[in-house]
């Protein structure tokens, strides 16, 4: 019970304090590093939920697709982040008073909960692990009961990758490819053309 | 253990998917002009998985029926999906090589497409319903712009795209209602669901409204039809065709399911709806399309104005209503095969015909056409002896038969109206003089000849044995 506040601490004050530096950094490469330590954290938040197949897909989705598309973004595309931060100041008032807001409805939701008493008995504080962990589970009924749908799906995937491939390839005419069977099979004597230069004169 | 895969081949869906995949790479690793072999393949496939269809071949599996629901409706709407797509696929062969667009990618993005719509048709399941629905219509998003270099393929690729998205979004909302309210995505679950109610709760009301939203987006009823159009006049005159010609019919069995399955028992909460669509549309086809001077744009229009009608019969919601839609879904599909099977082969300055104006003078140079023509303008005004006439005819039966005197009276007289377009094309083709010398030329491949006499021959000779059709069509049930 004591390690598993000890870690959930951990990781969830990693991760508070990883998203407060995604917005306070002033170097926007360091901004998306952080922002994918705050993603690892909570897919451990997840973990200790009970629920690793969402902790591998937010793993997967976010930080080895989103996030390292943030740090194309960033790197490739002459942003001036400069520029972007000089309305702050501009926005605090109205960004503050949306933080006053979500703080004073937490207030109530908790409030509510502690007047009306009727979940504090039944919910436990650890989650229950089945036997069967729950990726097994999801893959259980989606390759049984939902077989068909998961294989039209596999369809439109596929039209998707025809389509873009149709749309966007350009067969450009004069690329030079490398053919190793013809460099394998040449011969020096085809390659090579000996020719006798005279004295005074070049070889056209 | 053999025995078991052959049947599983020959299960209709699996053969198409299967035989597509083989006719992708058939046309990766041929040499590279593979275009009109794959058309061919393409044709091929899309027959012998009709033959299949009409031989009836499944078999169950475990939870089929949960997703997917089989009926002598469905299997007849499929063949009429299958059919069309294939005679599209021939006649639009030689616009393409016209235009040098021979990416072999084509054929098989229609195949896909007819894939998608067979399972939307037979969807018994909201979540099948909304994937099989993704499934066609991205691949026809892909088709409409397949044009790259023309910016007016590209617009209509992207209209159609957004909006195609948005309609996506509604009916997912929809869904999430729905299945919110019944605890169930099955089509006969919810049916068995709502058994107990006398009425329809509001947010079940509102399910109900977002998806006839998105269905109508889909069918193109105003007033969900802007799309309609701008996507026909832009995308390549082929894929138009195809536009034309598949998709309404899967999307019309799609809200006939959709209305008499789950919402059986609810025919006020619906009936208004339909009835709204129906009668805009008819209404909007009629007017709208008088001012077009583009041929593409007044077929679409006419698309619209023909959807008005099959709602009527889905507002009759009896047997003699989804008789109706077969027969109309039927003359619908022949008469724009053959008029675009002669669209996509008369050529102006070099140029395939877009302009109504082009056609003056066509009846001196080329009389058997413009006789085609007219045959299928009267045919889409719906005028008997033509095939067209029976549509409308048994529309406007089932209407009367479940009273409903005062919309089967707007049916006739947006009818009337839409006359006027119909036969100012014959106008234009026998009394307008012609002002200049172009030459219409019109050069026709054997096989779209043989499917555009065909075609004519049904519309034609449909009087002579009419009971042919109305016998399959009276027999089917949802």
């Amino acid at each position: 019970m004591v390690i598993y506040s000890l870690t959930f601490y951990l990781f969830s004050s990693v991760a508070v304090l990883s998203a407060l530096m995604v917005i306070s950094a002033k170097n926007p490469v360091h901004s998306v590093l952080f922002l994918i330590l705050s993603f690892v954290n909570a897919s451990g938040l997840f973990v200790l939920l009970g629920a690793e197949f969402l902790a591998m897909i937010l793993v997967v989705v976010y930080v080895g697709a989103v996030a390292v598309l943030f740090l194309f973004v960033v790197m490739m595309l002459d942003i001036n982040f400069v520029k972007l931060r000089e309305g702050f100041l501009q926005y605090l008032p109205f960004g503050a008073l949306l933080g006053i807001v979500l703080v004073f409805e937490l207030g109530i939701l908790y409030l509510t909960d502690r007047s009306t008493n009727i979940y504090n008995n039944q919910i436990p504080l650890e989650p229950v692990i089945n036997e069967i962990e729950n990726t097994k589970m999801i893959g259980q009924i989606l390759y049984t009961d939902y077989f068909y749908l998961f294989q039209i799906c596999g369809l439109i995937l596929l039209v998707a990758m025809i389509g873009s491939i149709t749309l966007t390839l350009r067969d450009k005419g004069g690329v030079k490819r490398q053919s190793i069977v013809t460099q394998n099979t040449l011969e020096a004597s085809n390659a090579i053309e000996k020719k006798r230069a005279k004295l005074g004169e070049g070889i056209e | 253990m053999l025995n078991s895969i052959i049947n599983i081949i020959f299960i209709p869906e699996i053969f198409l998917a299967s035989t597509s995949f083989i006719c992708l790479l058939f046309g990766l690793y041929t040499n590279k002009n593979s275009f009109r072999q794959t058309c061919n393949f393409a044709f091929l496939i899309l027959l012998s998985t009709t033959v299949l269809i009409y031989f009836n071949i499944g078999s169950n599996f475990a939870n089929y029926d949960m997703l997917f629901s089989k009926s002598s409706f469905i299997n007849f709407f499929k063949i009429l999906v299958l059919v069309g797509s294939a005679a599209s696929i021939i006649i639009s062969k030689d616009y393409f090589l016209g235009i040098k667009l021979i990416n072999f990618e084509i054929p098989i993005l229609l195949l896909f497409s007819t894939l998608g719509m067979m399972l939307m048709i037979s969807a018994n399941n909201l979540m099948s319903m909304y994937l099989a629905i993704e499934l066609q219509s991205l691949s026809l998003y892909v088709a409409a712009a397949i044009k790259r270099d023309s910016l007016s393929s590209a617009e209509s690729g992207v209209k159609y795209f957004i909006l195609g998205a948005l309609s996506s979004g509604i009916l997912l909302y929809g869904f999430s209602l729905i299945y919110g309210f019944t605890g169930s995505m099955n089509f006969d679950e919810i049916n068995f669901y709502l058994l107990r109610y006398e009425n329809l709760n509001l947010g079940l009301i509102f399910g109900l409204v977002f998806v006839m939203v998105g269905l109508a987006f889909k069918v193109s009823a105003v007033p969900f039809h802007m799309w309609t159009p701008d996507v026909y006049e832009g995308a390549p005159n082929s894929i138009t065709a195809f536009f034309a010609i598949v998709p309404k019919i899967a999307a019309v069995a799609l809200i006939y399911r959709f209305c008499l399955v789950p919402f059986e028992n609810f025919y006020l909460e619906w009936s208004q709806i339909v009835i709204f669509l129906s009668v805009a549309s008819m209404f909007l086809g009629a007017i709208a399309a008088i001012a077009q001077s583009n041929i593409k744009r007044l077929l679409a229009y006419s698309s619209i104005g023909h959807i008005g009608y099959i709602l009527i019969a889905l507002v009759a919601a009896n047997d003699d209503g989804v008789k109706a839609s077969s027969i109309y879904m039927f003359s619908y599909m022949v008469m724009n095969i053959a008029i675009f099977a002669i669209l996509l082969s008369i050529k102006v300055k070099n140029e395939y015909l877009v302009n109504i104006s082009d056609l003056k003078g066509l009846s001196k140079s080329n009389p058997i056409v413009s006789l085609s023509i007219s045959i299928i303008m009267l045919s889409m005004a719906g005028i008997p002896p033509f095939i067209g006439f029976f549509g409308k005819f048994y529309v406007f039966i089932a209407a009367i038969e479940n009273e409903l005197y005062v919309l089967s009276i707007l049916g006739v007289l947006a009818s009337v109206i839409s006359a006027y377009y119909y036969l100012r094309i014959i106008k234009i083709m026998y009394f307008d003089n012609k002002n200049n010398e172009e030459q219409l030329i019109f050069k026709i491949s054997f096989q779209s000849k043989v499917i555009l006499s065909l075609s004519l021959f049904i519309i034609i000779c449909f009087i002579l044995y009419p009971s042919l059709l109305i016998n399959i069509s009276a027999s089917l049930t949802i």
